[in-house]
């Protein structure tokens, strides 16, 4: 059999990729925002449940063997040092990778454009974010709407999400005709996602930018907790025309909580039996050390290509996907 | 036995639920970016032929149902079973009308069958794409048409009823197509 050599991507979203690319360097250039690079392979590695880091070896010195180096998931630990240090500013464009994830949206290593702002607040950065993906999708008069996570599940589900407890989730979600949904065995969070997932993102963004925000705390991953009627992490994620293509924070800076979070994390892969990699303590160290306030967000750039393609598989915006590689 | 993971879904892959056999016909990976991971799956149930959904927590495994297609010779009906040989091995096995189905209509003795078995026993009875059978009873229609238009039905040897061109006689043999049950031409021996 003659191997796939040709790209799965058509010349036209290969051309778009590279504008989609120059129009976001160009957009940051006019805000003054600085480019960095940082680290794609590390000693540590985030430590997120929900993400597997795919691995590879160093070999120098001693040991034979040689050492671990994660992919990163994501270049949020090494960019916040960055900030921590007082550089102001700072965006990346980058391939990330995750282990496990292959799919219509899915691909193991993907195009991130992440970026933070020192002094910013999480709803002033959602504006930029808007700002962005406007000019990148060439619709500049695209309507934006925020909807806070309690309000979307209390509002279409009739659902307290702070409130519900898994028997009333699991319940919902069979009373909505999600497929065996009284087989399965999931956390509390694990429903939510199921019902968010399922029942709920195939509506968000449809024809605009929606900003889901605000979420329960146990989601809240490295964003800032707020008190509010209810407890809140100051999380948000972008949809459009039903697709997450971005997901940012008010960035946790407080060192212990986050240390606290890390260890949390660990013992939770510890106890499924997963991959535990070593807490990135220089991050931590870059917290303790005095890290602004800041907001940052990471935005999927092959789905935001997929919205300027107008196209349902990811393979249809790269190049050579994974079985191809 | 046998099982798969989640991430090893694919269409065409056999799996078992709830004790019967089922086909995958689509899968999609679903996760939030911080969040669980699913599978959602279309499957078909081989025994009955009816689609559903199903929704896996990403790492799950199912049992893998030990399902293949295997080409059979059909030698004979005997007025309650259905008798099939492997061509290669000469091992007979028998089906019963709720396996044959409706492919009874287009066989006859000889004729080779894609067989589907689970467990080594039949579970689907597929006939070749296209069978030559002769017509038993058909109206004699009018001579010298050959247009083909409007056509009328024919019975064929095998029971199945099938519209063929006007000029198409008793006793002459055709091709059908199976998978749409359409005259295609007549035929030789």
């Amino acid at each position: 059999m003659i191997p796939h050599w040709r790209p799965s991507a058509s010349p036209a979203a290969l051309r778009a990729r590279a504008a989609m690319l120059a129009a976001v360097r160009d957009f940051f250039s006019r805000a003054g925002v600085l480019e960095v690079e940082t680290p794609i392979a590390s000693r540590c590695a985030g430590s997120d449940p929900a993400l597997e880091s795919l691995v590879t070896r160093w070999h120098w010195g001693s040991d034979a063997a040689g050492q671990p180096l994660f992919l990163h998931t994501s270049p949020e630990f090494p960019m916040k040092r960055l900030v921590a240090a007082g550089v102001g500013p700072i965006y990346q464009i980058c391939k990330v990778f995750r282990d496990g994830e292959r799919g219509r949206l899915h691909h193991p290593e993907f195009s991130l454009l992440e970026w933070y702002r020192p002094g910013w607040d999480y709803r002033r950065l959602m504006d930029e974010v808007a700002a962005v993906v406007r000019v990148v999708l060439g619709r500049p008069d695209l309507p934006t709407e925020r909807l806070t996570y309690r309000t979307l599940f209390r509002e279409r589900l009739g659902i307290d999400p702070w409130t519900a407890g898994c028997d009333d989730l699991r319940t919902r979600a069979a009373a909505l005709a999600i497929a065996d949904a009284d087989s399965l065995d999931l956390d509390r969070d694990g429903w939510l996602d199921l019902l968010l997932t399922q029942c709920l993102q195939g509506q968000l963004g449809r024809g605009c930018l929606t900003f889901l925000c605000d979420y329960p705390p146990s989601q809240a991953a490295l964003a800032r907790l707020r008190q509010d009627e209810v407890e809140v992490a100051e999380r948000f994620e972008l949809y459009f025309e039903g697709v997450e293509l971005a997901n940012g924070f008010q960035e946790l800076t407080d060192a212990a909580v986050q240390r606290a979070r890390l260890q949390l994390d660990l013992e939770t892969r510890c106890h499924q039996g997963r991959v535990t990699p070593p807490i990135d303590t220089a991050f931590l160290a870059a917290l303790a050390a005095g890290m602004p306030e800041t907001s940052g967000v990471a935005v999927g750039l092959d789905r935001l290509l997929m919205a300027v393609m107008n196209v349902r598989h990811i393979d249809a915006v790269l190049a050579f996907p994974v079985e191809r590689a | 036995m046998a099982s798969y993971s989640t991430s090893e879904f694919k269409s065409g892959l056999k799996i078992m639920l709830d004790g019967d056999p089922y086909n995958i016909v689509e899968n999609e990976f679903v996760k939030p970016g911080k969040g669980q991971a699913f599978s959602r799956v279309r499957v078909r149930n081989l025994k009955t032929g009816r689609t559903v959904e199903k929704t896996f927590k990403s790492g799950d495994t199912v049992e893998a149902a030990d399902v293949h297609d295997t080409d059979m010779q059909y030698l004979y009906n005997d007025g309650e079973q259905w008798h099939f040989m492997d061509p290669a091995s000469f091992e007979q096995m028998t089906a019963d009308a709720t396996i044959v189905g409706d492919t009874a209509k287009w066989i006859k003795d000889n004729d080779i069958c894609n067989v589907t078995l689970w467990n080594g026993l039949p579970l689907a009875v597929e006939p070749p794409n296209f069978v030559v059978l002769k017509i038993i009873e058909t109206d004699p229609g009018l001579k010298g048409d050959t247009s083909g238009g409007g056509g009328k039905p024919a019975t064929l040897e095998t029971g199945a009823v099938v519209r063929v061109p006007l000029f198409v006689q008793s006793g002459e043999l055709i091709r059908v197509d199976t998978r749409i049950g359409e005259y295609v031409s007549r035929a030789k021996e």
